[in-house]
Formats: C-alpha cells, structure tokens, sequence
C-alpha cells in the first residue's frame, strides 16, 4: 500500500496545527461558529445531536494492521471504546471533546492518517473497489489512481469551497463494487481500441432526496489526462453550480438542467482551453506510485488445495461462512476475506477497539498486513492463503467477526439515524436489528440468497436506500415514524434507482413488510435467480399485491 | 479596510471605487463595477489614469477578455468565505487570459484562505487588521502543496523527482 515520504508527512502534520489554531480560535470566540463551521467541515468535525462527532480518512479505503491499531486506540481513549465504519470507507468516533481533537488528529499523523475533506463543500475522500489489486480481470489496480486524485484534490487552491460535497469513486474493472454510479464523478477503468488504458467518466450520479444514476459524459479518457480533465469539470461545476439552495447545489442538479450533452460539451471547451499538459505528472510519478501497489511476491500455491476442502466438507458452519464470506482471487491458492461488521444486533459498521485489534492481529498473522474498509460497511482481507481459511475462520469467530451474512439480507447498510443524527426522521439502527432478528436463521438467509437491505432515517440518503434491492426510507408523518419501501434498486455495474412500492409502514409493521417482499419474491423466483433477477423479470407488481394484499 | 500585498505587508491603496462613469475622477486610478465598464467602454478609451473593474463572482470573466489589457486591477468578491467562485475566476484570468494585472480579493475574507488565494494568483487583499497581521504566518502554516499554482511553491509531485534527479 502507499506509503508517505516526508512531503505527504510534512503536510499531514502541517495541517494538524493549523486545525490546532483553528481550534483555539474558536474556542477563544476569534471565531463565530459561522466562520468556523467550514475549517472544522474541511477536516472532518461535525456537530451531532449530543456531541461532535470526528470522521476519519480512510483512502479508498486500505488500511495497514498498524494503522487499525491505532484507530482502536483513538476509540478507546478520545471515544467510548468503538468506531463506526461509514459508507465512504471512512471511520467515524462519535464522542471526542473539540479541544482533544487536535491531539487525536496528532497521533492519526503518525500513522499517517488524517481526517483532511472528510466533510465540507470539497472533494471527498476518493473511494474504490475494495479488492482492488486481487479481484480478477481488472484493467490496473484502481487505487494507483485513487491516490494521484487524493493528492491532487488535498487543498486544492480553486475547489475547496465548491457549492456542494463532491464524491469521486474510481473502479479498476467491469464489475462494479465502488458504486460509481452514484458518485458525483465516477471513474471506470476501460481499454480504448489499441488496448490503452484509460477511464470512461461518469458524472452527475448521487443519492439524497434527487437520486440519479450518473451519465457518461466521456467513454474514453486516457490515463495522463485525468487530472486535467478533473479539473475541467470542477471548474464547470464550482463556477455554474446552485450556491442559493443546498438541496440544489450537487452536480447532479446542474447536470440535468443543462442536460449531460450540453454539460459534457462546457467540460471539453474548458478542458480543450487548458495550457497543455501543465498537470501531466512528471516523469516517474505514476511509476512511483505504482510501485507502491505492485502485487505481493505470491507463493506458486495450488488452488482449492485438499485440506480447505475436506474442511468445507465436514464443518458445515465454515463451509457456509466461505460461501458467504469469501470471495475469488486472482491468484490461484489464494482467496479474499470478508469479516463482516453485522453481527445480529449490533449497529451496522460499528467496531469496538478489541475487535480492530483482533482484526489487525489476524492481518498480520493470516493477510499480509493489509485491511480494506467496504462501502458497505465491512472489512476485507484481500490475500489469504485458502490453506489457512479454516484456521482464520476459527479465530475470527473466537471474536464474533465470523458472522457468514455478507451480502445476505442481514448484512444491512444503515445509516446512524435518529438515535445519533440531528437530521433524521426516524431510526434505522433498531430498524436494522429487528429485521437481522426476524431473519436470524442463517440457513434461511443462505436460501434468501443475495439480498441488499439498505435503510436511510431521513430523505438525505446516507444509508443508500435508493439502491438498496430492498430501501427503507424513514419518514416523519405527523409526528410518528412511518417507513416508505422501494425494491429493485441496485450500485453495481447495473446500476438502478428502487421504485416506491406503495404506501408506508409504521416502526412496528416495517419488518413484516420486508418478510413479505421476501415471500413474494421466493413465490416467484426461478431457479438460480436473486431477489433483483427475479423482481427485474417479474416487476413490482407481484410484490405490491402481496404486499398490500389485505388493503 | 487595509490593503495587503501577497506577503502581508501593507500596500497604499491608489484606487478610487466608483459606481457611475459621471464619478469617475480625471487622472486618478479607478474601479468601476463591470457592468458600467462595459457599456461605457468606447468612452473610456484614451483615459488618462488607471482603470480596474469589479467583476461579480456569478460573471463569466470571458466577458472582460477582451479589455483585459487595458485593465489595471480586476476585484473579485467573497461575499461569503464560504463561496468560492472567484477562485476560478482568478485562474482563469491568469492561466487562460495571461493576465498580469492586480487581482484583488474583497468582502469575506480569512486567513484560512490566504494560501488558497496566493496559489490562485490574487496579490491585493482588503482585510481587517487583525486578518493583515496574521498573513503571513498563514501562508507558511501549510508547508507542501500537490498542484501547480501561481505562488512559488514547488509542488511536491515536482520535488520528488527534482530530487531524485540531482541525486
């Protein structure tokens, strides 16, 4: 993984002491909390309902053990003993004073982390797919990229008071794990006819209350154009955005009332008018930065060797945990491993400091050291050898991180809801543990199959119901909590917005709901089918006359 | 309002702002608002002082471009820290146009900002004096930058490898 040298470093501590004096401004009233609020938003400080909460950049989401370590440090002492890992691969603490801020964000430095535009009118952390650099048939590791646009974009001199957050997602291959589509520029990896590499662009995708998947406003952009072309868009955006409405202000706004013709054409006379190649690297750069991510020196291993498969054969639990939980690897022997962050009743994403330490140890011992946060909220060990699974699995459940649901209907993305958030309307958390209780039966889940439950409390969208296979929208209706249901909603490389299947459900009737669209659709599916095949055959129809059958 | 160069120090302001052509005073330097320049900007020729504009940060600066050499000063508004469309606005004018006149930054503007405003190609700043005397602390609080700009940092792409090539 990437590495600093000194001036990444010097920059990352520069920048803790300038939040220091900030702080200090502020604490002293220099600063109104109106001034404030941006320098604290650039760097990560937001003011929740009972305290502020601190979100810290996890790039593209790769992690080193050690690095883990101390973020089960930092929640022990500046937290309540645990961190909560978000959406955008980034991990929140929830419970750290203002004035300790700055010494938290020192310690952070010297493992080489940050919290720099983690929230803010700027650009974001820079996610990608999570088995980049393992998953098979990718064009080139995504996260080569991911680090050039997160050094580009830190303090950037024009873009750090654009009219909106501005999210980019990069992924390396046809299959979609970093949700590109909804991001406010997406970035595929891609060939053009002569085998170059390059990147199709999509823009104006997002979430919120005008979800939209985002158009390709470029099929094919070579790799030493990126930054310009980046440039140009921001550009675009940061001069012609909404700055008189927040609700209006993303991209995607300005993308849709000029039309993606129009806006693709304004990014290439800005982007044509450029001085030429003043933002190319300069030779070796990219090498640089590449070599940090070359693969590992691989052991020439058999795949699927004897003992992982009797081991499959005889423990039932360890074999539906693999089916699960592991995924294929580009390198025969070898295998990824998900730990997921869901255990029935917890809070989705939520890591206490023992369990990170448990999972920086068995990276050390089992994974070379390496960790990738998810978008959906789970942690990735991308290279275990498949002959040490059975004993990893063992050790992990020794701790409770065994739990064999990733991308079943318990493995939920939830946002923090009304129980943390001073913008919900209603929970999600509660909403989230009730339907993990309803479905409690792993068997059953297994059978359920692939099954995306995503559940915002508020029409902002954080839990990413609008492409959840199944979204729970939480809703305030006359001052009671009621929940709206969406189905068919998808993030991945078939990228679609769940359509509203009818009329809400209050707190205690929402998971009878989703026990009934999951009825309906074992009714109908075919064989081999998942949830999202069946309802992309069928339609909604068949799930709303169950659904609201006695009505 | 003091006026500071890019250093911090303070400079005398030799402008005048003036809203109407009918103020413009003979044979002393001006601001005019854009607008007025614009539709004046026939009678203006032959002017025997110095001419600036003050150009709203929802205006493209394409629609100066062509008397941008006859401009002395352009004055580009933050009528809120938080709004930041005159940064492009003044890349613009230097990277696109090659602009070499003053750039001014006026309204709401912090000592956070000076070293994105410096690296943007601004060079006159209308601060309080408390924002004046911590200038120039604020512009070596960050000590490495990642993008070409119009200060005289080295980007740190730029360094490593100016480095590794002495080496």
């Amino acid at each position: 993984m990437y590495r600093y040298d000194e001036f990444d470093q010097a920059l990352v501590n520069d920048r803790v002491e300038q939040f220091r004096e900030q702080v200090n401004r502020r604490l002293s009233g220099e600063l109104t909390e109106d001034q404030f609020k941006p320098l604290r938003l650039m760097n990560g400080v937001y003011l929740q309902l009972h305290a502020y909460m601190l979100r810290v950049a996890i790039p593209y989401g790769t992690l080193s053990a050690n690095q883990l370590r101390t973020l089960a440090d930092v929640a022990r002492r500046y937290d309540k003993g645990y961190g909560h890992f978000t959406t955008r691969q980034n991990i929140q603490f929830n419970w750290p004073a203002l004035k300790d801020i700055p010494d938290l964000l020192s310690e952070l430095a010297q493992v080489e982390m940050h919290a720099i535009q983690t929230s803010g009118n700027c650009i974001r952390n820079v996610t990608a797919d999570q088995y980049a650099g393992v998953a098979a048939g990718e064009v080139e590791d995504p996260r080569v990229y991911a680090e050039i646009i997160r050094q580009w974009s830190t303090l950037h001199p024009e873009f750090s008071f654009l009219p909106r957050k501005f999210k980019v997602a990069v992924t390396g291959c046809r299959e979609d794990r970093a949700a590109v589509a909804v991001h406010d520029v997406g970035l595929r990896m891609t060939r053009d006819d002569a085998g170059e590499p390059g990147f199709e662009v999509l823009v104006g995708g997002g979430q919120g209350r005008t979800p939209v998947i985002a158009k390709t406003i470029r099929n094919f952009l070579p790799k030493r154009h990126l930054l310009s072309y980046l440039e140009a868009v921001l550009r675009v955006y940061n001069q012609l955005g909404r700055r008189d409405n927040a609700f209006k202000a993303r991209i995607k706004i300005l993308v849709n009332s000029v039309g993606a013709d129009e806006f693709a054409r304004m990014v290439e006379e800005e982007w044509q008018a450029m001085p030429d190649q003043e933002l190319d690297l300069p030779d070796g750069e990219l090498e640089r930065i590449q070599a940090y991510f070359a693969p590992p020196a691989y052991h020439d291993l058999p795949d699927d060797p004897p003992a992982y498969a009797a081991w499959r054969r005889h423990d039932p639990e360890f074999a539906r945990w693999v089916q699960a939980n592991v995924a294929a690897h580009k390198q025969p022997g070898y295998a990824i491993v998900n730990v997921s962050l869901k255990p029935h009743g917890g809070a989705p994403g939520d890591a206490t400091a023992e369990e990170m330490e448990a999972v920086a140890e068995l990276a050390d011992r089992f994974a070379l050291g390496e960790i990738r946060v998810t978008h959906e909220q789970n942690l990735t060990l991308p290279d275990v050898r498949q002959e040490d699974l059975y004993e990893l699995w063992q050790a992990l459940a020794h701790h409770g991180l065994a739990t064999a649901n990733v991308g079943l209907i318990s493995d939920i993305i939830a946002c923090p809801g009304l129980d943390y958030c001073s913008l919900a309307n209603a929970r999600s958390i509660p909403v989230a543990q009730r339907i993990q209780e309803r479905f409690a039966d792993l068997d059953r889940q297994h059978d359920i199959g692939e099954l995306k439950v995503k559940i915002s409390g508020c029409i902002n969208a954080c839990g990413h119901h609008h492409v959840g296979h199944i979204g729970i929208l939480g809703v305030d209706k006359k001052g009671q909590e009621f929940y709206q249901l969406t189905i068919g909603g998808s993030a991945d490389e078939t990228a679609s917005l769940g359509e509203i299947v009818g009329k809400g459900f209050a707190y205690d009737e929402v998971v009878d709901a989703v026990e009934t669209l999951v009825d309906a659709y074992l009714e109908h599916r075919a064989r081999g089918e998942a949830f999202l095949d069946t309802y992309r055959r069928v339609g909604a129809e068949p799930f709303r006359e169950k659904l609201y059958a006695a009505d | 309002m003091p006026l500071i160069d890019r250093t911090g120090w303070a400079v005398t302001d030799p402008w005048v702002e003036v809203e109407t052509l009918e103020e413009l005073p003979d044979g002393q330097a001006a601001i005019l608002p854009a607008e007025v320049f614009q539709e004046h900007r026939h009678a203006l020729d032959g002017r025997n002082a110095a001419l600036g504009v003050r150009l709203p940060n929802d205006q493209p600066v394409d629609e100066i471009a062509p008397d941008l050499h006859r401009l002395d000063a352009v004055v580009l508004e933050f009528p809120a820290f938080k709004d930041g469309r005159a940064y492009s606005q003044a890349r613009l004018l230097r990277q696109r146009h090659g602009y070499t006149g003053e750039i001014r930054a006026t309204g709401d503007v912090l000592q956070d900002q000076a070293i994105f405003l410096v690296r943007c190609g601004f060079d006159r700043f209308e601060v309080d004096a408390h924002t004046a005397e911590r200038w120039q602390a604020a512009l070596r609080r960050i000590s490495v930058v990642y993008q070409p700009g119009r200060d005289d940092s080295t980007p740190a792409p730029w360094r490593r490898h100016a480095r590794r090539a002495a080496e």
